[in-house]
């Protein structure tokens, strides 16, 4: 395998993981205030499909260049909004977190799809897009293999990348972050020193539904081009894993989030390698899961989660 | 009378009840804002479902992996745990009901079909043990090893499938001898695909009731699924009850893949993308209140409003996607129990006056 293939397969591993890194960042900031999501898969739905619509539309208008970013924006809309529904359910009437999470799959699920049946006549996917194109960063994009691969990217792996940094800054290095990681570990405390523990936590939801709608507008501003019933499929679920693997922790999450990009990426490599054409392909495809696992076996153990979370906050309990 | 009264105006019974309808509202809502008539939906979703004996059995049939997927999900929930893993489980329980019904075809079939499922379910067990003995013995959250281990069975299924068993010249198993379909009541349904599955999936519900509420292993798992510190304190050994539970859990599973495998298709899939049973089973555990009575009354609606959301788009031309708004929402309301509640309270203020008087 040459260099300029290294390169190509950095890249690609990028592209696949830039969803991933936000809807884990996303889900970062739900956990760490005390609510467990589950919905990031649906969130992610949410997304993709707001951003496909808003794409097409702004594009129909003639905004060129700026379409995908109405899209990015109409995400980021409707990620907020459909993380509400969680939100009510959870920190307001105080439901299982679990539950709420799982309603807002089935609701993406069901209304994403209803809604491009309604508003295309009846197809069952979205028209494609002409999505995001790669900036080549001048200068920077010349270094081999890394200039391919990290400075020839699409716009959303750059702000993944610089929103990775700045999300580490505001939760282990800002009050902000300290209230919203002292919610989530001992919300009567924080309540006794006059954090508003509901309102911490509808922020960190709200958040969540902002980050996990524009990883799901990623998918359809880069990779697919539209929004169909298998755009997101899974991927929410992968954010949660890359979450809990990466420890609630932003480059944590983001390592792992880059590992199952990766493992994403080889797909399209694996005839490249001399030693891999023997091995069936499924193979293959399993590694990253199966490493996962071997890995939090190893060398990672009992994961250490928000003490909090899962508990839904109730002052008259403490 | 009143007692009989009592047991049905508890909120156990109510709340689920309440959800319900406030959920096929919701649904009658986004029909009218799309301009369709949900009246005319609606209606074409049950005759669907009940207009026939042929379709009348198909949804039966589709029942039945809801039930088993859903008893799993909500049994791992009794003990504590989040199985996000069915979808694994039923897929390893399909491969090895698969495997032994093609290889061991030489068997008589009264001896096949029994060892097809038994195997079928040990293996969905041991899958998703392996997620609680990760649990147990390392403290790895579940809910990640189960997420990995729906990926590894998906390869891992497809890879078997398409080494031992393929059909030449095409993405699916050979035609498997042994059959768990019930043909004498086939013909009677005009030829639905029922088959004994739906009997093992029944048998599960009895099984997980007794089991966790009349037996003393049972109360041991409610107990670490309650509180698994008390339970600790109280000299149970968690561990092993973990390991336990998921254990049962994909079971359960397994054995739904053996019923959709010897059942339904009679020959395996190389599959595309994960079937997504395992996550209908959540859907369907979190409306059945995680008991099993519960589970098995989820699954018959999951199953009518599912399989008649495509008579509905046929008569009405409704998206049958709309159908998940209606679940979605159903889950929320019995989630927000609050919201039933207020819905609810001049009825409970009432009941309350009478009492006084």
């Amino acid at each position: 395998m040459d260099l300029q293939t290294l390169g190509q397969l950095l890249n690609t591993t990028l592209v696949f993981s830039t969803a991933l890194i936000f809807a884990s960042l996303g889900g970062i900031f739900s956990e760490r205030s005390g609510v467990v999501n589950i919905g990031l898969e649906g969130l992610m739905m949410f997304g993709a499909f707001a951003a496909a619509v808003g794409g097409y539309y702004a594009q129909d208008a003639g905004m060129g260049e700026w379409a995908p970013w109405i899209g990015v924006l109409c995400a980021m809309v409707v990620g907020v909004l459909g993380s509400l529904i969680h939100a009510v359910a959870a920190i307001t009437f105080k439901s299982d977190q679990t539950i709420s999470g799982t309603v807002i799959n089935f609701l993406a699920a069901g209304s994403t799809l209803y809604m491009v049946k309604l508003l295309f006549d009846g197809s069952a996917e979205t028209p494609l897009l002409d999505g995001f194109h790669k900036v080549a960063i001048p200068g920077l994009s010349k270094i081999p293999v890394i200039g391919e691969g990290i400075f020839n990217s699409y716009p959303t792996t750059y702000l993944a990348i610089v929103l990775v940094i700045v999300i580490y800054f505001v939760l282990f290095k800002t009050p902000f972050g300290l209230r919203l990681r002292a919610v989530g570990e001992h919300p009567s405390a924080a309540d006794t020193l006059g954090v508003k523990v509901k309102r911490m936590r509808y922020i960190g939801v709200m958040l969540s539904g902002l980050l996990a709608g524009i990883g799901g507008a990623t998918i359809t501003l880069t990779t697919t081009g539209t929004f169909g019933h298998n755009t997101i499929s899974g991927q929410g679920f992968i954010a949660i894993a890359a979450m809990i693997f990466g420890k609630w922790n932003p480059l944590g999450a983001f390592g792992a989030a880059v590992f199952f990009g990766f493992s994403q990426a080889i797909r399209n490599y694996v005839q490249l390698f001399e030693w891999s054409k023997g091995i069936p392909q499924e193979f293959i495809f399993m590694i990253p899961y199966v490493l996962t696992i071997i890995v939090l076996v190893g060398a990672v153990g009992r994961s250490a989660a928000p003490k909090a979370l899962g508990q839904p906050y109730d002052p008259g309990k403490r | 009378m009143n007692k009989f009264k009592k047991i049905f105006t508890t909120d156990s019974y109510i709340v689920p009840l309440v959800a319900i309808v406030l959920g096929f509202l919701v649904g009658a809502i986004v029909m009218l804002m799309g301009g369709y008539d949900p009246i005319t939906a609606y209606s074409a979703l049950f005759t669907r479902v009940f207009g026939n004996l042929y379709n009348f059995g198909e949804a039966v049939r589709e029942m039945t992996p809801l039930m088993l997927t859903g008893l799993a999900v909500a049994f791992a929930f009794r003990s504590g745990m989040f199985n996000i893993g069915a979808d694994g489980q039923v897929m390893i329980g399909m491969t090895a009901a698969t495997v032994v019904g093609i290889k061991f075809a030489a068997l008589p079939g009264f001896i096949l079909v029994p060892l097809a499922v038994i195997i079928a379910g040990l293996c969905g067990g041991l899958w998703a043990g392996i997620a609680g003995y990760l649990k147990a013995k390392r403290g790895i959250n579940e809910v990640i090893t189960t997420i990995m281990l729906n990926w590894v069975a998906l390869y891992l299924s497809n890879y078997i499938v398409r080494a031992f068993l393929l059909l030449p010249g095409q993405n699916r198993s050979e035609d498997i001898p042994a059959s768990l379909s019930m043909t004498f009541l086939n013909s009677l349904f005009d030829n639905a695909r029922l088959h004994w599955g739906t009997a093992i999936a029944l048998a599960a519900a009895v099984f997980f009731y007794v089991y966790l509420w009349k037996t003393k292993q049972g109360y041991e798992m409610r107990a670490v699924g309650y509180n698994p510190h008390a339970a600790e304190y109280a000299g149970m050994n968690v561990g092993r009850n973990v390991v336990k539970a998921m254990f049962i859990s994909g079971v359960f599973a397994g054995l739904a893949g053996a019923g959709e495998v010897l059942g339904v298709f009679h020959y395996q899939s190389v599959f595309a993308a994960s079937p997504g049973y395992g996550f209908d089973g959540i859907a369907v555990a979190l409306l059945g209140l995680t008991h099993p009575l519960g589970v098995v009354l989820a699954a018959i609606l999951y199953g009518t409003l599912t399989y008649g959301s495509a008579g509905m788009s046929f008569a009405a031309d409704v998206p049958p996607e709309l159908i998940r708004i209606v679940i979605g929402s159903i889950i929320f309301f019995i989630a927000a129990q609050g919201i039933v509640r207020w819905v609810l309270k001049p009825f409970y203020f009432k009941r309350k006056k009478e009492k006084v008087l």
